[in-house]
C-alpha cells in the first residue's frame, strides 16, 4: 500500500476521461488517471500506480528500478495480485 | 557483512558506506527514524544495519497505517460489516488484523460478507452493481491512499450512489511525527522523509520539522542506495550544523507535492479534532473525517458506531515498538505468542509493521544465514 506499483499507459479510455489501461509486467487493467489531472497523461507515459489510481508520471528507467525495488523486498507478486484485482478480478479486462 | 546482493552498483554502494563512516563522528550516537513503512521493509529486507557503522541506529517509526489503527477501529468496522446488508470492503492488508473478537477474515469465515478489494472505485463498482446491498469500504493509509478515496467519494456524489460509504480511518503524516517529537522519552537527531507519501504532499509540509525542531530531514527513494544517500545528506546536515529538508527522491518527489490529490483530498475530507494512535494515544487534528457534503456516504453518519476502546492484549507492547522505545525483538511476545502465523498485534500482521519485517529478515535469518556479500 505504501510502495507504488510502476506501468504504461497503452490507452486512454475515449468515452471515460478519467481512465486509461495500464500495463503492469504483461498485464492490463483500467487505472483511474483522475490525480494527473495537473499533467495530462498520455499514451506512452509511465506512471506510479497506489490502490488503482495513477499518482505520478515517472520516467522509463525510473519504472524499471521501482519494479526491480518490489522484486527485491519480496513484494512483486503482491503487487501483481493487487493490480490483477483491479476492476474485481479483472471482469472487464482480459 | 551481511548484505544481499541482488543491487546494482556494488562499488556505489560500498563508497556510499564509506562516506557514511567518514562523516559520523565516532564519539556521537546518531538516531535517525523513518516514518514510513516501506522504507521499514526496505531498511531491514538490505540488511542496512549491516553496512551502518554501530554508532547510527535507524529507529522505526509509525509508518504502517495498519499498525497504528487501535484495534477498536477494526471492531467498529466489523460491526458494521454486521449490520444487515451490508458488504464490508477493504484493502488485503486489512484482512488478518485483529480485532478483539477476531479479524474480518475470521468474520468472513463466519458468513459476514467481507471481501478485498485493491482499490476504492472497486468498492463503489460492487455498489453500482449490487443495488440492493449497502456497500462500505474501511478506508486506511497515509496520503497516498487517502486522494484515491477521495476522488471515489467524489465519483459516488456525482453519480449519486447512494448504497456506498466510506468508513473513513484515513490518517496524516505530519502529526504522528510531530507527536514523536513531542513525546518526552524519544531523542532524534534527523529524520528519513517518507517516499510516495511525498509525491502527495510534497516537501513543504516537513519544513517546521528542520526550523522550528532543528532536525534535518531527507525525502528518500526506497532502494538501498537512495537510503544509504539520505544518510550522508542527514550525516553532512548534522556535521554542519544545519537542519533543512532535502529531497533525494528528486527523480519521482516534486517539492510542491500532487495538486490534483491535494485539492481532492481538500474538497472531500477535513481534520478530526483529535485520532487515537496505537502507541502514540490521542493525537490532535491528525486523521481525515468527511465533510457535511459527504455526509450522505459517510459510514459513521449512515449507521452508529460505537466508538469502542479496547486496549491492546495485555503482554503485547506494541505501542513502544510503533515509538521506536522498543526493538520488535525486545517485545515479551515476539516469536513466542506473536508471528505472523499468528500475529497478536497488527505490527506482525503487514509486511511494513516492524515486528514482521524484523521477524522476517532477522529473527528467520538466524536460522537460515542469506546470501553473504560484502560490499567493499
Amino acid at each position: 500500500m505504501c510502495l507504488a506499483i510502476p506501468g504504461k499507459i497503452i490507452e486512454l479510455v475515449p468515452d471515460m476521461p478519467h481512465l486509461g489501461v495500464v500495463e503492469v509486467t504483461g498485464v492490463r487493467r483500467k487505472v483511474d488517471l483522475g490525480l494527473l489531472a495537473d499533467e495530462p497523461p498520455e499514451v506512452g507515459d509511465w506512471v506510479l500506480i497506489h490502490v488503482g489510481f495513477a499518482m505520478s508520471k515517472i520516467s522509463e528507467s525510473e519504472a524499471a528500478d521501482q519494479m526491480r525495488t518490489l522484486a527485491i523486498l519480496g513484494e512483486d507478486a503482491a503487487a501483481m495480485e493487487e493490480v490483477r484485482g483491479y476492476g474485481l478480478e479483472g471482469k472487464e479486462q482480459p | 557483512m551481511r548484505f544481499v546482493d541482488e543491487f546494482r552498483d556494488p562499488d556505489v554502494i560500498a563508497r556510499t558506506s564509506d562516506e557514511i563512516r567518514r562523516l559520523a563522528d565516532p564519539g556521537r550516537h546518531y538516531r535517525l527514524m523513518e516514518v514510513c513503512g516501506g522504507h521499514t521493509h526496505a531498511i531491514y529486507r538490505f540488511g542496512l544495519k549491516d553496512v551502518l557503522p554501530e554508532n547510527i541506529e535507524l529507529i522505526h517509526g509509525p509508518g504502517c497505517p495498519v499498525c497504528v489503527l487501535p484495534m477498536g477501529r477494526i471492531d467498529d468496522g466489523l460491526a458494521l460489516a454486521r449490520q444487515p446488508l451490508v458488504t464490508f470492503t477493504a484493502f488485503g492488508d486489512m484482512m488478518r488484523v485483529p480485532g478483539a473478537h477476531g479479524s474480518p477474515l475470521e468474520h468472513k469465515a463466519k458468513g459476514l460478507d467481507v471481501r478485498i478489494v485493491y482499490s476504492p472505485t472497486d468498492a463503489l463498482k460492487l455498489a453500482r452493481a449490487n443495488p440492493d446491498r449497502h456497500v462500505m469500504f474501511f478506508a486506511i493509509g497515509f496520503e497516498t491512499t487517502a486522494p484515491s478515496t477521495a476522488l471515489t467519494l467524489m465519483r459516488a456524489k456525482a453519480e449519486g450512489v447512494e448504497n456506498f460509504s466510506v468508513f473513513c480511518k484515513h490518517v496524516t503524516k505530519i502529526p504522528a511525527i510531530r507527536a514523536i517529537l513531542d513525546s518526552p522519552d524519544m531523542r532524534l537527531d534527523g529524520f528519513i522523509g517518507p517516499g510516495h507519501v511525498s509525491t502527495v504532499i510534497g516537501c513543504r509540509p516537513y519544513e517546521w520539522i528542520a526550523r522550528d525542531e532543528k532536525k534535518p530531514i531527507v525525502v528518500s527513494g526506497f532502494e538501498p542506495l537512495d537510503l544509504l544517500q539520505s544518510i550522508v545528506m542527514l550525516l553532512r546536515q548534522l556535521k554542519e550544523g544545519r537542519s533543512v529538508v532535502e529531497n533525494q527522491y528528486k527523480r519521482v518527489v516534486p517539492w510542491e507535492g500532487n495538486r490534483a490529490a491535494l485539492v481532492a483530498m481538500a474538497e472531500v475530507f477535513d481534520l478530526r479534532p483529535y485520532f487515537e494512535w496505537r502507541g502514540l494515544g490521542f493525537i490532535s487534528q491528525s486523521a481525515l473525517q468527511l465533510r457535511e457534503g459527504y455526509a450522505r456516504w459517510d459510514a459513521e453518519r449512515v449507521f452508529s458506531v460505537a466508538g469502542v476502546r479496547v486496549t491492546d492484549p495485555k503482554a503485547a507492547q506494541c505501542g513502544e515498538v510503533l515509538k521506536g522505545v522498543l526493538k520488535p525483538h525486545q517485545c515479551k511476545l515476539f516469536g513466542k505468542e506473536c508471528t505472523p502465523e499468528h500475529p497478536v498485534g497488527a505490527l506482525m500482521v503487514s509486511s511494513e509493521g516492524s515486528c514482521a519485517a524484523y521477524y522476517n529478515y532477522e529473527h528467520r535469518k538466524a536460522a537460515a544465514p542469506a546470501k553473504v556479500l560484502t560490499p567493499a
